[in-house]
């Protein structure tokens, strides 16, 4: 890899471009999907690009496997003063599951969109959706502060719009999309305030640039500043417990396709953006001493683990149960974060991957079951786990993984998780852990009980769900199995990305192992 | 030769291929074939650690080979080979797959050599086992299904959390064996102790197994208890805290076995009985009691399965196991009296049969060591045993007063199984070096001197003769205090009816505790439902506006927290 950068040569290969075709793939299909205005291509493009965003994604995770990093310079200017785009384990994991997970979604999303939403909305629904994977990728991929914010705004304003498509089946959707759209857009804005500050200081955007340019700084009031805007601002994507109260309406009334498509990826991609402004823009030792981790991210992670888990365990909706959940979930990457070591980012990079898949089973059997009975309130969806066998297998063994038994994705994360908690000494931490683990037990034992031990409610459709359904879940499903026995790309990438992370400023070096276009590094 | 794996995966795949075979003879044909393959590779594996696997950064052994965890992986398979057989009539798929996966379970944890391994396969026994209780398909039996789930799961927690102390401690995982001391040692011993039905904890034990189907509870007699001897046997041995719990053991489920009126519930005491006499071998720790131990479970699966097949073949012919409701069966279960009449005599000990050569060690080594209050309790108890597991069952059921009822005799499969452990039983009864020659450590004893043999007729003569007495006179089942009185025993059966009344004071006082216990937690409960519930304060839909105020809050925090 290193000879692009030995031997400058201006004809790039294809290879060369993957990190803007990343971003470039979605971007591009978005504008033509509604050019062609036709329902039937609009599907089939949105798929194949994202079949392309996996396939890229793929192959630029093999590049930085071993701890290297893709600096790509776009339209060859270098940085800090052009855009940069910079590849690493960190990033190309979260690239994966992203487009892993909108590949997976899409032939999911036709059956489940086609019963939602009216056909004329389709086409639209379709590009947007495109938009927000643009916007998700762009976010993880760019190395640029400001570019950030730019793709974090795409992808939010077609989320906005996605999950008020689910307006058809339930009006209070709107209400859903517009809290969104309040809360989503005051991040955002805490998001360019913070960046604002930096740029204040440090006069530049590139986020390697401006790591190095902070690195001087000390305590800064108006860096710790930008750093308290910038968690809160990113805080509100991620849905941190107290800032989490438009998740659960957003999941619950959005149509079944988004929300697996959401719960799996956009706040994922926001815990990305954190860890990143935190390790590397912000250094490891900056982030240690604001206390900022200690008082706030942990108590509220720990709060998280056990409310939102509590409120699951009472809900009386499969949907927003699982929302709930997935707010309680985000609570253990965000005390992965909180420990403060190597293993912990671990545990958060690798739960952050294996709860994507997790929830993304668990979500599309939820698809499932509201095609057959309409909707996903425990009395209507009494035995259908005896109708839908596959559903509820699937069900089942996603419930398992949620809960961390041995064996699933779910258990290597928590695994990790109290590993770090021991390493710290933080033994209670370990049981509280495993505490919240057993409310996982009970929520997700009463959706078992009333899928199988009820009989099925007479006005559903006893019938399976149709096998573009069911074959994307289970691949889901099974992914989760999979991750739980062979850990190799998980925890591999997990553990470069976590090293990587905790160097902080040597993680950014700003030597490129792989020139960009024109640029090659120099 | 096959190279070495672990032979629990063999058992996995047998039960993951029967769920895609049609039912009929195929799938026979891998639930037979399957114990018999392993029996065979288990026969001829050398010793040593044979196989390792890597999950995330630790090593898990998986097939730890030595005389100790071999024994106990033979006699699992000769006991799956013989449960299955008895059940072939079964054509419920979910029985068949619990049963192989179960057995898989049991020798995958029997050879496991770390203690990550021995958990993963500690819950595995308890998950798969749960199914057989579940197959019975009604609603007590679910019920009962969960409690047995949650005790069994709570054993593998304190498993887990036993490991993760003691790896604290000393940075590993082997499972080797152990003084108690620490917090995480006292964990596994109590995780332990849950599955051998130590006093107290044991009473999972005959809440479920009378609970499974006819054919489940024969597979479910073998393997969970036993497990728990093995890992007691590694880890604890010389414990001799252990061998006051065994006699407790022996002694505490006694009342309850004569009492009871289900036979099969009465044979799960019975069988919480002869663990107590394993647990005492392994808490005397000499070579001759572990051999006691290990020799008394091997001969222990036999009988013990062999008795609750003819309870079971009873049951299914006759669709009851109570003593009240049965008798006089000898007319038309012939054979099935017979077989049950050899496992009677094997679990009381008569000589020539199994249950002497084994129980004989463990009593021998409480002599030698100088423990003889806990030798003549030991010796109590197995008089008593033939009471209850022996004449109260081949009483009742085959002879007595006749109930009118006419069965067909069993079934040739289960007569089979059956005719099949009965011959083992005797076998190993006759020829005891057969046994001897696998135990862990090398025997030199020779059961049958004529001391041995004398003292024992004399007991085992003296036990029928009270029965007789009891049982012509009115005084049996109905048992008072005052029939100990009347007997020259008097003295050593007080005591059981003391221990008795004691242990009910303390289920009852245990039963107060919980019930407190449970209205706290329902009044928390409720408090939490007010609170987390649908309706609750922090659950429900909160107007825009105040959720911005929270996000001012967050970041008025977090400012105030950077700066400081």
């Amino acid at each position: 890899m290193a000879t692009a950068s030995e031997t400058p040569h201006i004809a790039l290969t294809l290879r060369d471009h993957l990190p803007i075709l990343q971003v470039l793939i979605p971007l591009c299909t978005a504008p033509l999907i509604v050019l062609l205005g036709d329902r039937r291509v609009a599907w089939g493009l949105a798929f194949l690009a994202a079949l392309l965003s996996l396939v890229v994604s793929f192959l630029l995770m093999m590049q930085v496997m071993d701890g290297s990093f893709i600096s790509y310079h776009l339209g060859g200017w270098a940085p800090p003063i052009g855009i940069e785009y910079r590849i690493d384990a960190a990033n190309a994991f979260v690239l994966l599951l992203i487009s892993l997970t909108a590949t997976l979604v899409l032939p999911f999303a036709l059956r489940s969109v086609a019963d939602e939403i009216p056909a004329r909305s389709h086409t639209l629904f379709y590009a947007c959706f495109t938009l927000v994977l643009t916007g998700l990728l762009g976010v993880v991929a760019t190395g640029d502060a400001f570019n950030v914010f730019v793709f974090l705004e795409i992808s939010s304003l077609a989320t906005y719009v996605l999950v008020s498509q689910g307006l058809y089946r339930d009006k209070r959707a709107l209400s859903a999309a517009y809290d969104y759209l309040i809360m989503g857009t005051i991040g955002a804005t805490f998001f360019v305030i913070g960046i604002g500050f930096l740029y204040m200081t440090t006069g530049t955007l590139n986020m390697a640039d401006m790591a190095e340019r902070l690195a001087g700084q000390g305590s800064n009031r108006t860096v710790q500043a930008a750093f308290a805007f910038i968690v809160v601002g990113m805080g509100l994507k991620v849905a941190i417990y107290p800032l989490h109260l438009w998740l659960p309406a957003a999941y619950n009334y959005a149509p079944s396709a988004v929300t697996v498509f959401l719960a799996a990826t956009s706040t994922k991609a926001a815990v990305y953006v954190l860890l990143r402004f935190m390790f590397s823009v912000f250094q490891p030792e900056f982030v240690f001493d604001t206390n900022l981790l200690l008082w706030i991210l942990a108590p509220f992670a720990l709060l998280a683990m056990f409310a939102a888990s509590l409120i699951a365990v009472f809900q009386t909706n499969f949907k927003r149960m699982l929302a709930y959940s997935s707010i309680a979930q985000i609570g253990y990457m965000l005390l992965g974060i909180s420990l403060f070591s190597v293993t912990g980012l671990s545990a958060t990079m690798v739960h952050l991957f294996n709860h994507g898949i997790t929830k993304a089973a668990l979500f599309m059997a939820v698809g499932a079951l509201v095609l057959r009975s309409g909707t996903t309130f425990y009395d209507r969806i009494e035995g259908m786990g005896r109708v839908m066998p596959l559903t509820g297998a699937a069900v089942v063994l996603g419930g398992l993984s949620l809960i961390g038994v041995p064996g699933t994705a779910g258990f290597i994360s928590k695994w990790v998780l109290v590993q770090a908690a021991f390493e710290a000494d933080l033994w209670w931490i370990a049981l509280l852990i495993v505490a919240s683990s057993l409310l996982a037990v009970i929520y997700m034992w009463r959706v078992v009980e009333i899928l199988y031990l009820h009989t099925p409610h007479p006005e559903a459709i006893h019938k399976e769900a149709p096998l573009s359904m069911v074959i994307p879940m289970w691949i889901a499903a099974g992914a989760c199995v999979w991750f739980g026995i062979d850990t190799s790309l998980t925890m591999g990438a997990a553990n470069t990305a976590a090293t990587g992370l905790m160097g902080g400023t040597d993680g950014m070096a700003l030597t490129p192992t792989v020139g960009g276009l024109l640029g090659n590094g120099q | 030769m096959v190279e070495a794996f672990p032979i629990a995966f063999l058992f996995f795949a047998g039960a993951a291929l029967l769920a895609l075979l049609p039912k009929g003879a195929l799938r026979a044909g891998v639930l037979l074939a399957v114990p018999l393959v392993a029996l065979y590779l288990i026969w001829n594996l050398p010793e040593g650690n044979l196989f390792s696997a890597q999950l995330l950064n630790v090593e898990l052994e998986l097939m730890r080979v030595d005389r100790l965890s071999r024994i106990f992986a033979i006699i699992f398979c000769v006991a799956a080979f013989l449960a299955n057989l008895y059940a072939l009539h079964v054509k419920d798929t979910v029985q068949q797959v619990a049963a192989l996966a179960y057995s898989g379970s049991a020798i995958g944890a029997v050879f496991a050599g770390d203690l990550i391994a021995l958990f993963l396969f500690w819950e595995g026994t308890a998950i798969t086992s749960v199914f057989l209780i579940w197959a019975r398909r009604t609603e007590g039996a679910l019920a009962t299904g969960m409690r047995y789930l949650i005790i069994q799961v709570s054993s593998g927690v304190m498993l887990l959390a036993g490991t993760v102390l003691i790896w604290q401690e000393s940075g590993s995982f082997t499972f080797e064996a152990m003084t108690l001391g620490s917090l995480g040692t006292w964990l596994l011993l109590a995780s332990f102790g849950i599955k051998a039905a130590f006093p107290l904890m044991g009473n999972w034990l005959s809440d479920a197994y009378p609970a499974a189907t006819v054919t489940g509870t024969v597979i479910l007699s073998a393997f969970t208890t036993k497990l728990a001897i093995y890992a007691l046997a590694r880890g604890f041995p010389g414990t001799e805290l252990l061998i006051y719990v065994g006699a407790v053991m022996t002694l505490l489920p006694t009342l309850y076995a004569i009492l009871e009126n289900d036979l099969r519930r009465v044979l799960a005491y019975s069988l919480n009985i002869q663990l107590g006499f394993m647990v005492v071998g392994v808490g005397i720790g000499t070579e001759l009691s572990l051999n006691g131990t290990v020799a008394h479970a091997f001969a222990g699966i036999l009988y013990k399965a062999l008795l609750f097949m003819g309870v079971g073949a009873v049951l299914y012919r006759t669709g009851t196991a109570k003593a009240s409701e049965l008798g006089g069966l000898h007319r038309t279960m012939p054979l099935t009296m017979i077989f049950c009449a050899i496992g009677a005599m094997s679990i009381a000990a008569f000589p020539w049969l199994s249950g002497f050569i084994s129980k004989s060690l463990i009593l021998s080594a409480a002599a030698y060591k100088g423990y003889y209050i806990i030798w003549g309790v030991l010796l109590f108890a197995s008089a008593v045993t033939l009471h209850h597991s022996g004449l109260k069952i081949l009483h009742n059921v085959f002879f007595g007063q006749d109930s009118g009822l006419r069965p067909k005799e069993a079934p040739v499969q289960m007569l089979l199984a059956m005719g099949m452990t009965a011959a083992l039983c005797i076998a190993l009864g006759i020829f005891p070096a057969m046994l001897y020659d696998l135990l862990p450590f090398a025997v030199d004893y020779a059961p049958y001197t004529l001391t041995h043999i004398v003292t024992q007729f004399q007991l085992l003569l003296f036990a029928i003769l009270s029965y007789v007495l009891l049982v012509k006179s009115g005084f049996y089942p109905a048992m008072k205090r005052s029939v100990y009185l009347d007997t020259d025993w008097s003295y050593r059966r007080m005591a059981p009816a003391v221990i008795g009344y004691a242990a009910l004071m303390i289920g009852r006082m245990w039963t107060g505790v919980t019930r407190f216990a449970l209205r706290q937690l329902t009044d928390v409960a409720t408090g939490l439902y007010k609170t987390h519930g649908p309706e609750g304060r922090i659950a429900r839909v909160w107007p825009t506006g105040s959720m911005v105020l929270w996000v001012a809050v967050l970041l008025a925090a977090a400012l105030l927290v950077n700066f400081l």
